[in-house]
């Protein structure tokens, strides 16, 4: 592998960058490996990374059915951030963000981190002290996050509509100054790059259409591409968790649902932070390109869509245009949606399973973005033990029938 | 955008409705069910990519719920049925998957 730098790129310049090598190799599918992971997107990627990193197992293979980073790693809006309520999550998503700190170096390839802080907007006074309380339970873990006044967040956003007769006050909010964004397929790339170079075997355009298992435990796949003979499977499919590890046996506690985001036309900078409202469930921020890049809450029924329902589209819109009525006058460029996966309790399971050699890495619903080293790093811990990484203990399948559930949909209030 | 045909007001746009999530869930005896039957019944859903059965609530119309077999990839609505009647066969349901 060429590294990345300053002297490469000049070098490259002299030959007018005509020469550069291939990022990832693009082998023949072999017909065994000691570990096969199914999805090509950033938990997949990196999940590969860490095996072969700090496991010392490269004979590995990440199949992916379409190109790498296609799924909901290139269709949601970059933030990063590990203001959660529940010990568990924080411990596990600051663990996430610090690799995120990292990563442009561990990687060799920038992956355009900007920690540019995340506000939370409080639109009611009652909103304001559940605020207080998250950000205090975020202080309590070590974490920063810091309650804002309403003319602190004035000074910081100026886009915010603070008139007085604004249809949603800012009454405060609080703030995560590491939180960010940063460019989701570098993020891909940076992993597919770094996992092949160790020897990690990367198949696009390779579905899996079925898991062959007897007598409980994980024997091999069936692919388009032919059949793979391997003890141990990991399946990071977010959006498709139920259809896949159905091929193995396993129901799952997941509901599939559209989440969507939109662009608008490129303008100058504007806006310098991520600035969520969780009571109306707009966020926005503006990417490197100077798009407006706007998310909201996801779609009400089970789909598999890849599209995104207009009335969703609708309301996340007429919030953002209520907050921010410079909105008004943009034209929208792009909206698009991902299928995100569910659990009840808004939080990820990241576990072994019934199947001997069958692990999974789901319900990261509408956040798994900021999870994508962490949860790379767990699930790769997972598969090479046979047993949990201690930061996702808390998180296994079998939490539901314990009733240990880590319900951040109610805690935060909102889905992530 | 889908038009839902409410069983009693008729055709309505689908901003009007809220998807009740999979119909047809038998609670188990809980006195004699397991832990793992019951967190099943809690929480394991279908979830099929292709047609499902789910319940809908007219909530700014008639505030009725009722019953809907619908297609989670085209989002095509297969039957709409009363909340105590039993599933339709979806014999010419079609394709599924996409």
């Amino acid at each position: 592998m060429e590294r990345y730098s300053a002297f490469a790129l000049l070098k490259h310049a002299l030959g007018g960058h005509r020469h550069w090598p291939q990022a990832w190799r693009s082998p023949e599918l072999k017909s065994q490996y000691d570990v096969v992971i199914i999805g090509g997107g950033g938990h997949g990627l990196a999940t590969a990374y860490y095996l072969a990193k700090i496991h010392g197992i490269s004979n590995v293979a990440v199949l992916e059915k379409g190109w790498l980073g296609g799924g909901n790693t290139g269709r949601n809006t970059a933030v990063s951030r590990s203001n959660y309520f529940y010990p568990e999550s924080t411990r596990f998503y600051e663990h996430s963000l610090k690799a995120y700190e990292g990563l442009g170096r561990e990687l060799n390839f920038n992956i355009m981190l900007s920690q540019i802080g995340i506000i939370n907007l409080a639109c009611s006074r009652h909103e304001l002290e559940i605020f207080r309380r998250w950000a205090t339970a975020i202080q309590v873990q070590g974490v920063d996050s810091e309650v804002l006044s309403r003319e602190q967040i004035a000074a910081m956003v100026p886009l915010l509509n603070m008139s007085a007769g604004a249809r949603y006050p800012v009454h405060g909010g609080f703030i995560q100054r590491r939180g960010g964004i940063s460019r989701h397929d570098a993020v891909a790339w940076g992993y597919a790059r770094a996992a092949s170079n160790l020897g990690v075997d990367i198949i696009q355009n390779c579905e899996v259409t079925g898991i062959e298992v007897s007598e409980s435990r994980v024997r091999g796949v069936r692919t388009s591409r032919g059949n793979v003979r391997t003890d141990k499977l990991g399946m990071a499919v977010a959006g498709h968790s139920t259809v896949v590890a159905a091929m193995a046996g396993v129901k799952l506690p997941i509901v599939s649902q559209t989440l969507q985001a939109m662009v608008s036309e490129p303008v100058k900078p504007c806006l310098d932070h991520v600035v969520m409202s969780p009571m109306v469930h707009c966020y926005i921020s503006q990417s490197d390109r100077g798009e407006i890049v706007i998310g909201g809450g996801a779609d009400t029924h089970p789909s598999y869509g890849q599209r995104g329902s207009l009335q969703s589209t609708e309301a996340v819109l007429n919030a953002a245009v209520e907050l921010y009525p410079m909105l008004s006058r943009m034209k929208l460029m792009r909206q698009w949606g991902g299928i995100v996966d569910i659990a009840p309790d808004a939080s990820p399971i990241v576990s072994k399973t019934p199947v001997t050699g069958f692990y999974i890495s789901t319900g990261w619903g509408t956040g798994g973005y900021k999870a994508i080293p962490a949860g790379g790093e767990a699930l790769a811990h997972t598969i090479a033990h046979d047993a949990p990484h201690p930061l996702v203990e808390p998180f296994s399948l079998d939490r539901f029938a314990r009733g240990r559930l880590i319900d951040e949909g109610a805690a935060a209030g909102v889905a992530h | 955008m889908m038009r839902i045909e409410c069983p009693w007001c008729g055709s309505r746009s689908e901003d009007e409705f809220l998807c009740g999530g999979q119909s047809h869930i038998a609670r188990p005896d809980p006195a004699a069910a397991s832990d793992d039957e019951w967190a099943a019944y809690l929480y394991q859903r279908d979830n099929p990519k292709g047609p499902h059965h789910e319940r809908w609530l007219h909530r700014f119309g008639c505030g009725q719920w009722f019953n809907m077999a619908r297609d989670t990839v085209s989002h095509e609505i297969l039957a709409v049925y009363p909340m105590t009647a039993p599933k339709p066969e979806l014999l010419d349901v079609p394709g599924g998957e996409a």
